[in-house]
Parts: C-alpha cells; structure tokens; sequence
C-alpha cells in the first residue's frame, strides 16, 4: 500500500512533525510519497527519515519549487 | 530500525516564562526534536503551569484566598500573554491571527503533536505547591509531578534549555 501526504502548505516544525507521525502510524514495508517544498523541508525531511532508519527510495522534482519523496518504512 | 531509546539524543526543555511566545517557541523545539528523534522532556514551572491547566480561561483554584486569587489573575492557555507589546492581551490574539494566516502551527496543533510524539511532561512539585494547584487541575498529558532532583535524573547525558 503506498501513502500520500502533501505538506506543502506547512511551515517547521510541522513539516517533519506530520511525515514522523504518518510513518508511526504505517506497517513495516509500507511506502509512502511526500510532497515537499524545496529549502528547509528538501533538506531536512530526507535526512530525518534516514537517521530514523526509514530508507528514501527516490527524491524527483515535480516542478521548479516542489519535490515528490519516496520513503519506505 | 529505529534506535533505542537509550541511544536517542536527549533535550530537556524547562518551561518557566509561560507567555504566549515563549511556550510556543518550546513547543516548536521540542515537537521538532521529537519529530527528528530526539527523546525530549518538558519540564513545567511557575508560569509555565498555566499552559497546562485543563481550564483555559480563568478560574480561581487552590487552597487558600491568596492562591485563588493568583489563579484567577493568571488563567490559562487562552490568557497567556505576548512576552513584549502584548496590549492587554490583545496582541496574543492578533499573533494568532497572523499565524493561521501564514499556515503556521497554533499552540493547540503543537501541544497536540507533542502528545502523539510521547514527549514528556513533568510539572514542577514546589511551584503547585505554592499556587495550591494539583495534578487533577492539569492536562493529562502531565505524566508525573516531581521536584528538581526527578528532573535532572531524567535529563542525564540531555540538552537542558530554559524558556
């Protein structure tokens, strides 16, 4: 099953705030796309999921300010 | 795999000021450092109890004239005043206002993402002492009531910043 979470329209902390919380509450092996902003959110949301031992699949632009990430749990 | 707990880096917040903008500069460091899997204490004194009365507004409690009175001019999460420029408490309101209008997270919304990130709330034994507030009295989020020593035992090997 893949998720989809769109925090575009969030601002620090609740970027990874909200990313932390739908990884919690998803099964092992289960994936899931974020849709993020580039700056702050590109750089950091990425690097929190990796040091919590989720693995970043791909990072793609969608256009010029948004990216879309995969994260496996 | 997610680290143990005891490998977590660690942040213990003391939150004594308990106005408006100083509570949600706490809340914003400590959701985040939960968030990014830190193990994150709060530890509240003083005037940082009001913010977590379960009685919002005003209401006179405690055990004696003086502490009920002291209750009452203080209040709870929706009179916590603006640390400057807060008009009577009419600033607050206008910076909530700005807030919603920018997308950025209200005091509620972060108090909310602390509880569902399982930070801590430890509320101060010697200051509800004196403002003759019990641990019914605040939200239940509050884990435990404990003194300073409690305190700094859970916050070995941790970050301590004081708002």
């Amino acid at each position: 099953m893949k998720h989809f979470l769109d925090i575009t329209k969030e601002t620090c902390p609740m970027t990874f705030v909200k990313v932390k919380l739908r990884l919690a509450k998803m099964n092992a092996g289960e994936q899931i796309e974020v849709l993020l902003n580039e700056g702050e959110p590109l750089q950091n949301v990425p690097r929190s999921c990796e040091e919590q031992g989720y693995k970043v699949l791909s990072i793609e632009p969608t256009d010029n300010k948004h990216h879309l990430l995969l994260i496996e749990k | 795999m997610n680290q143990a707990a005891s490998d977590k880096k660690k942040i213990s917040i003391v939150c004594f000021s308990g106005e408006f903008d100083k509570m949600l500069a706490a809340y914003t460091i400590a959701t985040g450092a939960a968030a990014t899997n830190r193990e994150v204490t709060m530890f509240f004194t003083f005037w940082g109890l009001n913010a977590l009365k379960k009685e919002r507004g005003r209401k006179s409690m405690g055990k004696d004239a003086l502490s009920r009175l002291f209750n009452w001019l203080m209040g709870g999460r929706n009179n916590l005043p603006l640390s400057r420029l807060n008009f009577a408490g009419a600033s607050p309101k206008l910076m909530g206002g700005m807030m919603r209008k920018n997308n950025v997270a209200q005091l509620d919304e972060l108090m909310e993402a602390a509880s569902e990130l399982g930070i801590r709330h430890f509320a101060c034994e010697m200051s509800m002492h004196i403002l003759g507030i019990s641990k019914d009295d605040l939200i239940d989020d509050v884990q435990s009531v404990v003194g300073v020593a409690t305190f700094l035992n859970e916050s070995e090997d941790a970050h301590i910043i004081f708002i």
